[in-house]
C-alpha cells in the first residue's frame, strides 16, 4: 500500500504550453492584431480624405492627407523632422529614467518604512495639489528653455503614479511567501531579487504604462512654454506661420513616439508576465 | 541510547496585542526522537501554529527554548523545512524553480539544483509539470510541489501545519499515504498539526493534545499501530478506540 502514489495514464495532462490547440490560438490571435492596427490607420486616413474633400476647407483649417504627406516627406529629407523628434525623444526617454528611478527607489524605501511614509507623506501628497505641468514656467525660469527643463518637468509629470504604484506592489506581496522567504533563510537580497520585484512587477509595468503617456504630454507642455527645439516647439511655430500640414506632421511624429514608447512597455509586460497569460 | 533530535524546554510565547498581552503557548515541554512522527491536535486558535512556528525557527519564544540536537535555535536552521497551510507557490517560477528555490537561496548550482528537484518531482509523481506553472495546477497538486520543495534540501525534520486542510478527503488520503512514504523512505522526523483525528492516529507514533489557548499538552497518546499501517485500519476497532480517547482528551 505504500508505494509513490503513480498518476495513470488516463489522468495524465499535459501542461498547457505543449498542447496543440492552445498555440494555434495564440498565434491567431497575434494575427489578427497584426492586421487590426494597419487596416485602422488605413480606415482614418480615408475618412480624413473623405472630410478634406467633401468639405473643401481652406488647407490652414484642415489640410488633406496628401499635402501632409508631401510636407512630411519634406521635412523628413531636409532633417528638420529628425531634428526635433530627436530632442523630444531625449526629453521623453531622460524624463522618464529619472523619475521612474527616483520614484521606484522612493517608493520602495517608503513601502519598506511606515515611519518615513508617516513623517514624508503629507508632503508627497500636498505637493500633489499643483499640477506638475503647472510648474512647467517656473522650471523653465530656473533652468533654462534647454532640454534640461523638459526632463525635469517629465520626471515630475511621472513621479507619483509610478510613487503609488511601487509602494502598492510592494506592499502587495503575499505574506505567506515572505514567511517562506523567512524559513527558508533568504537574505535581503534575495528576498528583494526572487520575491519583492517579481511579486511587485504587474503594478510596476502598469506604473510604467501610464508613466510613458504622461512622459510625452511633460515634454510638449514643457515646449510649449519656451523652447528652441523639439516637436511641441515645431507644433508652436507651425501655428505661428498657419503652417498646418507641418502641425500635422509633429502631430503624427508625436504620435508615433508615444505609440512606440506603448508597444515597448507592452512587449516588456508580455515578456515579464508570461506566466500570467 | 538515542537522544532526542528536538527538545522543547518551558518554551512559552505571549503576543504583544493591542488589547494587552496574549498568553498563546504557555511552559510546554515534551521532545521528539529522530524518525518519529508526531502530530499535534488541539481546538482552533488553542496556538498550534505559534507553536509549530517555534519549533521551525520562525518566531522567537518568549520564555524558554527549542534545542535541536542540543544546540538552541535562533534562526530556521537548513536541517527544519516547513509545508504551510496555503502552498506558497511562486506563480512566476515554473513548478521545477519553485521546487529549486531553497537550493538557489543556498547558492548551489543551477544545474545541480535542477537535477535535485527533478529527482524530488519523480517522487512526488510530478516530473511531467516540471514547467508548468502554479496557475495550472490542482489545489492538490499545489500542495505537493509545496512537499516537494520542502524535501528538496534533505531536511531531518519536516514540520507540516495542517497542511492537506484545504483539500478534499479523497485528495487528502491520498497526499497522507505519500506522506507517510516519504516519511519512511527518506528516514524524516515530522511534526503535523491537524485538526483530523483520523488523520493524526493514521499517521502518527504519538499524538499530543494541546489545550485550549493558552496552550499546554493535555494528553500525550503514543499510537502502537503496526507500521507500515496496513489498508483499512481505519476501520479496526484499536483505531476507533484511539480515536475515541484522543476525542475525549480535546477540550473546546
Ligand atoms: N501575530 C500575532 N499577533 C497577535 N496574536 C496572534 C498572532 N498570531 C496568532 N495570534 C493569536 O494567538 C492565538 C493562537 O493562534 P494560532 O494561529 O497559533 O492558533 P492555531 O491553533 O494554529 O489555530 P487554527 O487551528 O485555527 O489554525 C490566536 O488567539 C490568535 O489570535
Ligand atoms: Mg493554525
Amino acid at each position: 500500500m505504500q508505494q509513490t502514489i503513480k498518476i495513470a495514464p488516463s489522468q495524465q495532462v499535459h501542461p498547457l504550453e505543449h498542447r496543440p490547440g492552445v498555440q494555434k490560438r495564440r498565434w491567431r490571435k497575434n494575427r489578427l492584431e497584426l492586421i487590426a492596427l494597419p487596416a485602422g490607420i488605413v480606415l482614418l486616413i480615408s475618412l480624413w480624405a473623405l472630410i478634406a474633400k467633401v468639405g473643401d476647407y481652406p488647407t490652414f483649417i484642415l489640410p488633406d492627407p496628401l499635402s501632409v504627406f508631401n510636407k512630411l516627406v519634406e521635412i523628413t529629407f531636409d532633417g528638420t523632422l529628425w531634428h526635433h523628434t530627436q530632442t523630444t525623444l531625449v526629453e521623453i526617454v531622460g524624463g522618464l529614467a529619472l523619475g521612474l528611478s527616483t520614484a521606484t527607489i522612493l517608493g520602495y524605501l517608503l513601502a519598506k518604512s511606515p515611519l518615513l511614509e508617516r513623517l514624508t507623506g503629507p508632503y508627497i501628497v500636498a505637493s500633489q495639489s499643483v499640477p506638475a505641468v503647472a510648474i512647467a514656467p517656473l522650471l523653465v525660469i530656473w533652468f533654462g528653455s534647454g532640454q534640461i527643463s523638459k526632463i525635469l518637468i517629465c520626471a515630475l509629470v511621472v513621479f507619483f503614479p509610478i510613487l503609488v504604484n511601487t509602494i502598492v506592489g510592494i506592499r502587495s506581496v503575499d505574506k505567506g511567501l515572505k514567511t517562506l522567504m523567512r524559513s527558508l533563510q533568504a537574505n535581503r537580497w534575495q528576498t528583494f531579487i526572487m520575491l519583492e520585484v517579481p511579486a511587485a512587477m504587474p503594478v510596476l509595468l502598469g506604473g510604467l504604462k501610464i508613466g510613458v503617456t504622461l512622459s510625452v504630454i511633460g515634454a510638449v507642455v514643457g515646449e510649449f512654454v519656451g523652447a528652441d527645439r523639439g516637436l511641441g516647439y515645431l507644433i508652436s511655430l507651425s501655428k505661428g506661420l498657419f503652417n498646418t500640414p507641418m502641425m500635422f506632421a509633429a502631430l503624427i511624429a508625436l504620435a508615433a513616439i508615444s505609440l512606440s514608447l506603448y508597444l515597448i512597455v507592452t512587449g516588456l509586460e508580455r515578456w515579464l508576465l508570461a506566466w500570467r497569460q | 541510547m538515542v537522544s532526542p533530535i528536538l527538545q522543547v524546554k518551558s518554551l512559552t510565547k505571549a503576543y504583544e496585542t493591542t488589547y494587552g498581552e496574549l498568553l498563546v503557548v504557555d511552559n510546554i515541554n515534551f521532545s521528539v526522537m529522530p524518525g518519529e512522527f508526531v502530530c499535534i491536535v488541539g481546538p482552533s486558535g488553542s496556538g498550534k501554529t505559534t507553536l509549530l512556528q517555534m519549533l521551525g525557527g520562525l518566531l522567537t519564544p518568549t520564555e524558554g527554548a527549542v534545542l535541536l540536537a542540543g544546540q538552541p535555535l535562533v534562526a530556521p536552521p537548513q536541517e527544519i523545512s516547513m509545508v504551510f497551510q496555503k502552498p506558497n507557490l511562486m506563480p512566476w517560477r515554473t513548478v521545477l524553480d519553485n521546487v529549486t528555490l531553497p537550493l538557489q537561496i543556498q547558492g548551489v548550482p543551477r544545474q545541480e539544483a535542477n537535477e535535485k528537484g527533478q529527482r524530488i518531482l519523480q517522487l512526488v509523481g510530478l516530473s511531467e509539470f516540471a514547467q508548468a506553472h502554479p496557475r495550472e495546477l490542482s489545489g492538490g497538486m499545489e500542495q505537493r510541489v509545496a512537499v516537494a520543495r520542502a524535501l528538496v534540501q534533505q531536511p531531518r525534520i519536516l514540520l507540516l501545519d495542517e497542511p492537506f486542510g484545504a483539500l478534499d478527503a479523497l485528495t487528502r488520503e491520498r497526499l497522507n499515504r505519500e506522506i507517510l512514504h516519504l516519511w519512511r523512505t527518506q528516514k524524516l522526523t515530522a511534526i503535523m498539526v491537524t485538526h483530523n483525528i483520523h488523520e493524526a492516529v493514521l499517521l502518527a507514533d504519538r499524538v499530543l493534545v494541546l489545550s485550549p489557548r493558552p496552550a499546554v499538552i493535555a494528553a500525550d497518546f503514543q499510537i502502537d499501530l503496526p507500521r507500515p499501517r496496513p489498508q483499512g485500519i481505519e476501520y479496526r476497532e484499536s483505531f476507533g478506540a484511539l480515536a475515541y480517547q484522543i476525542r475525549q482528551a480535546i477540550r473546546e
